[in-house]
């Protein structure tokens, strides 16, 4: 057997496998539910073909020079090798009765999927194979094309489908907005009608490719060409537009968004702050759950009106600042021991703290001050009353007249005249401000002396040292502003509630915040907020990514260190390092040397 | 030399205060009275109970150490080989010999076969692991196959979960495990004494192999320098996989001998156990075989007499909740005062 072949092969079955395990662990009947185009192709659909034409793509485009007819063959070989691990399965079925016992994914909506509804089972799976086959043709197909077709094709395709999977959201977005006739002729249940799908996808391919044969030179040299004064002005005209975006936002999104929102913010706030200290000083922490833990049971020992909470209870806004102070005091107790630590041991020091945080929250032992597993109750939500209500009250009110002709508004004061941040579209003003306050530090940290000290710490420490960092107090620094922020998420996470439970603060948050903070750029900022939205957003959007969710978080990060070790959106040092560097795509901010 | 700083005096006081605390508590159980009245037996069976807990925790730990060896990386997943082990032979092999009445009739057999079925699970994992997430990225700086390891290692479990569910899975109940053996007039648990046995002749069994045989040297020649290794017509990178191959057979005899004491299994079981091997592996002097055996017998006994030991003399409630927390302390402990671990190895030199 020859080299090319065999490795033909090899990646037909690879793919093969992948796509059996999708089925098994119940990924492809889980996403079946969601349609993409309405009553046509679900989301399951686009996994499995996918497959088919990834292994074929990748089975042509590994040969080197061959005709096309060769390449067809060996497309068609592999998507047809994709295929033959789930037939194996197919058949496995027919001879093993009880196989749900024991692969409990493995039901007959599965079998239904992968022999395409067919009656007869072997039929459906031989037919599979063909179908797999051929859409292995339509990866080589694709490979054939040239650079500049595929790549606007590619990109509109992923914006068609994308729109198309978050059809419930843009549904919820545009039904106030539009009459019920135009919405069903867009869209279906679930997923886009047919026709909008089409016209979608040839737009956006129109508008990718015009954007990239010249569109964006186009752009570029009118932006260069603005005196100071323009540039001055279109960036005061863009941060207002997007002040006055994210002012309205709630009340376009409702309240199911709203809340999403929340979460996203709640995770940026803790990813801001632990990128100081792994982004920007390369310490890598896997204990950060504790400040968030910190914060929010002070919050709730001081605010709580049950028996755990003071006699007179304080106001939120008094809290918050001891919740910050507090998390930073326990940031910088915690990192006193583990200074002389590098690397790997800090991380997994830092994990025991974390840890041995989360059983003494739940354990009997700490009962009496912080309620053990029962956790804290009654803890009020923030508000704003007495003359500051009022005075806000003259100003918002106004505008909320204003704006209630378009279906939108801000925020408003409860018949009581107080403003209250209760249900999800109110606390996302909250979470907002705590980001933009947060964003606001972490820019000013980055550029700063102090943010330079950390970056030389993160490239190599005894260099540091040695060009007179007191490396020391750089440290104790950076796990101590780290804290602040989580304590403040905790501190609000606390307040939204209304009750906490030693179970919100298990080591997976620190493992969420991490695995975004890689995905989106180690000490990027932007990078957090993209990352806080591909990771914590998605799966909260899309429900059934939420019991894959940890398991998407695992990919993330082999596939994001394999693939793209600088994240989505990289900052601009790293970036200028991988480039001084030419080509060589591994090199990675975090380098810490034995 | 450098100055003595503020860090050096918390750390001394971090020092006095767990001694302090320590000490306090073994006066409040032994002077005072406080907590439970405690026999000769009693503290025998805590022992005896944290020895076998202890074994198992040395088997995992002994993956941890070989993998640091030769390739100076906390293999965060290891826990989850030995998950995969364990709930794999349960599902696919001890609950059918079990529905089929096998496991009554042969159960040596059937033992033999769940054992074989779970070191092979925990292998293809194992190799699986080693070449997607960790042997690109050898080169990379240090942190880096750290995150793919954890990322690793999450991956794992909610891909079992996905096989096999999230409910908690019975082991089948083996005749000669059952009940309590008598030894000087004292009644041990049969689970216990089965499973200290076993991980002792494994152990000596990868004692003698590492020593003895030609792999085992190879194996060493790669933990002390690979370039060199390669030089002497080492293929490293096949070394490196045979070294993550029997650190997963371990951790799947581990699987197995854990689901014989507890008997209920879970995919999210490996985690807990595995960073606790990890400390029990730097306990010990990580890259050291026998260090990490020593390790995993000594987090087990701390962990079993801890409690009654000096935290039920603190008048602490709910003390036994909190043989966690004496572990992860241990950890920590370990990782600021001796990272070279209790017996101090030359790995650890030139890593600390």
């Amino acid at each position: 057997m020859n080299e090319e072949l065999r490795g033909t092969i090899k990646t037909g079955l690879i793919a093969g496998v992948v796509t059996l395990s999708l089925g098994m662990i119940g990924i492809l009947v889980a996403f079946n539910k969601r349609f993409i185009v309405t009553d046509a192709v679900t989301l399951a659909d686009l996994l499995l073909f996918g497959m088919a034409v990834i292994a074929g793509y990748l089975g042509a485009s590994s040969l080197k020079e061959h005709s096309m007819g060769r390449r067809l063959l060996h497309g068609g070989l592999a998507g047809m090798l994709a295929a033959v691990p789930t037939f194996l399965l197919i058949l496995l079925t027919l001879v093993w009765e009880g196989i749900r016992d024991s692969f409990i994914n493995v039901e007959p909506a599965l079998v239904s999927l992968l022999t395409l509804d067919n009656e007869n089972v072997v039929v459906g799976g031989i037919l599979l194979i063909v179908v797999f086959g051929v859409l292995g043709l339509v990866g080589v197909g694709y490979a054939q094309l040239p650079v500049r077709f595929r790549r606007p094709i590619s990109m509109s395709l992923a914006w068609t489908i994308g729109s198309g999977v978050m059809s419930d959201i843009l549904i919820g977005i545009l039904r106030p907005r539009m009459s019920n006739d135009t919405l069903r002729s867009l869209f279906g249940s679930t997923g886009l009608q047919p026709v909008p799908f089409v016209v979608l996808f040839v737009l956006l391919t129109a508008v990718f490719f015009w954007w990239q044969q010249g569109g964006q030179t186009r752009y570029q040299t009118l932006r260069q060409n603005f005196t100071p004064r323009q540039q001055k002005s279109s960036r005061r005209v863009s941060i207002s537009l997007l002040v006055i975006f994210l002012l309205i936002l709630p009340s376009l999104l409702g309240v199911y968004l709203s809340e999403i929102f929340n979460e996203i913010g709640r995770f940026v706030l803790m990813g801001l702050g632990l990128n100081i200290a792994i982004g920007l000083a390369g310490l890598l922490d896997l204990g950060y759950v504790t400040n968030f833990a910190v914060g929010a049971y002070i919050m709730a020992l001081l605010t709580s009106s049950s028996q755990f909470g003071p006699e007179n209870p304080w106001s939120f806004w008094l809290a918050v600042p001891i919740c910050v102070v507090a998390a930073m005091f326990t940031g910088f107790i915690l990192a006193l021991p583990v200074l002389k630590m590098r690397g790997d041991y800090l991380a997994i020091a830092t994990l025991g703290f974390g840890e041995i945080i989360r059983v003494l929250a739940r354990s009997d032992a700490l009962k009496p001050v912080i309620g053990g597993a029962q956790g804290i109750l009654q803890i009020p939500a923030a508000q704003i009353g007495g003359f500051m209500a009022q005075v806000m009250g003259y100003i918002l009110n106004p505008i909320n007249n204003l704006l209630s002709r378009f279906e939108l508004g801000i925020l408003a004061t409860n018949s009581n005249g107080d403003i209250v941040f209760g249900n999800p579209p109110q606390l996302y003003y909250l979470f907002i401000l705590a980001s933009l306050l947060m964003l606001f530090i972490s820019r000013r940290l980055n550029n700063s002396r102090t943010g330079r000290r950390w970056m030389a710490i993160r490239e190599d420490e005894d260099v540091a040292a040695a060009m007179g960092i007191n490396t020391t107090n750089a440290k104790v620094l950076a796990f101590t502003l780290s804290a602040a922020s989580g304590g403040l998420a905790g501190a609000i996470f606390a307040a939204k509630l209304g009750s906490i439970f030693p179970s919100s603060f298990e080591l997976l948050i620190s493992i969420n915040v991490l695995a975004l903070i890689i995905v989106g750029g180690l000490g990027s900022i932007p990078g957090v907020i993209v990352g806080a939205f591909a990771l914590v957003g998605i799966p909260q959007l899309l429900s059934e990514f939420a019991e894959f969710r940890l398991l998407l978080y695992g990919i993330a990060l082999i596939g994001m260190m394999l693939v793209r070790p600088e994240g989505l959106w990289p900052s601009e040092v790293h970036r200028r390092e991988i480039h001084s560097h030419g080509e060589d795509e591994t090199a990675v901010p975090v380098s810490v040397k034995p | 030399m450098r100055r003595f700083n503020y860090i050096d005096l918390v750390l001394w006081l971090f020092r006095i205060g767990i001694i302090g605390v320590v000490l306090w508590g073994m006066t409040g159980k032994f002077i005072l009275g406080i907590g439970n009245d405690y026999t000769i037996s009693d503290w025998l069976d805590f022992f005896v109970s944290g020895l076998s807990q202890g074994s198992l925790y040395a088997l995992i730990a002994l993956g941890y150490t070989m993998v640091y060896g030769v390739l100076f990386m906390i293999n965060f997943a290891h826990g989850e080989f030995f998950m995969a082990g364990a709930m794999t032979s349960t599902v696919l092999v001890a609950l059918p010999l079990e529905n089929a009445g096998y496991v009554e009739r042969f159960p040596w057999l059937s033992l033999l076969a769940i054992f074989l079925s779970a070191v092979l699970t925990s292998v293809l994992v194992a190799v699986l692991t080693e070449r997607i997430a960790y042997r690109p990225l050898r080169n990379a700086p240090r942190l880096v196959p750290l995150i793919t390891a954890i990322g690793a290692s999450f991956f794992w479990q909610y891909y079992f979960r996905g096989l096999f569910g999230s409910s908690l899975l019975p082991f089948p109940e083996f005749p000669m495990f059952d009940g309590k053996i008598a030894f000087w007039g004292l009644d041990f648990q049969k689970a216990d004494i089965a499973v200290i046995l076993t991980s002792l002749v494994v152990m000596f069994g990868l004692q003698q192999f590492v020593q003895r045989t030609k792999t085992g040297r190879a194996i060493r020649a790669v933990a002390e320098n690979k370039d060199a290794a390669t030089l002497m017509g080492i293929d490293v990178n096949r070394t490196i996989t045979i070294t993550f191959i029997v650190g997963a057979s371990m951790a799947g005899v581990a699987g197995v001998l854990y689901s014989i004491v507890f008997r209920q299994l879970n995919f999210v079981m490996g985690f807990i156990p595995g960073i606790k091997a990890f400390t029990a592996a730097v306990l010990g002097g990580i890259g050291s075989i026998p260090g990490a055996a020593l390790g995993g017998l000594f987090l087990g006994i701390i962990e079993a007499i801890g409690p009654p030991l000096f935290l039920e003399g603190l008048g602490v409630a709910g003390s036994h909740q909190l043989k966690d927390v004496i572990a992860f302390t241990m950890l920590v402990l370990v990782l600021i005062f001796r990272p070279q671990g209790i017996i101090g190895e030359r790995l650890a030199e030139k890593k600390a």
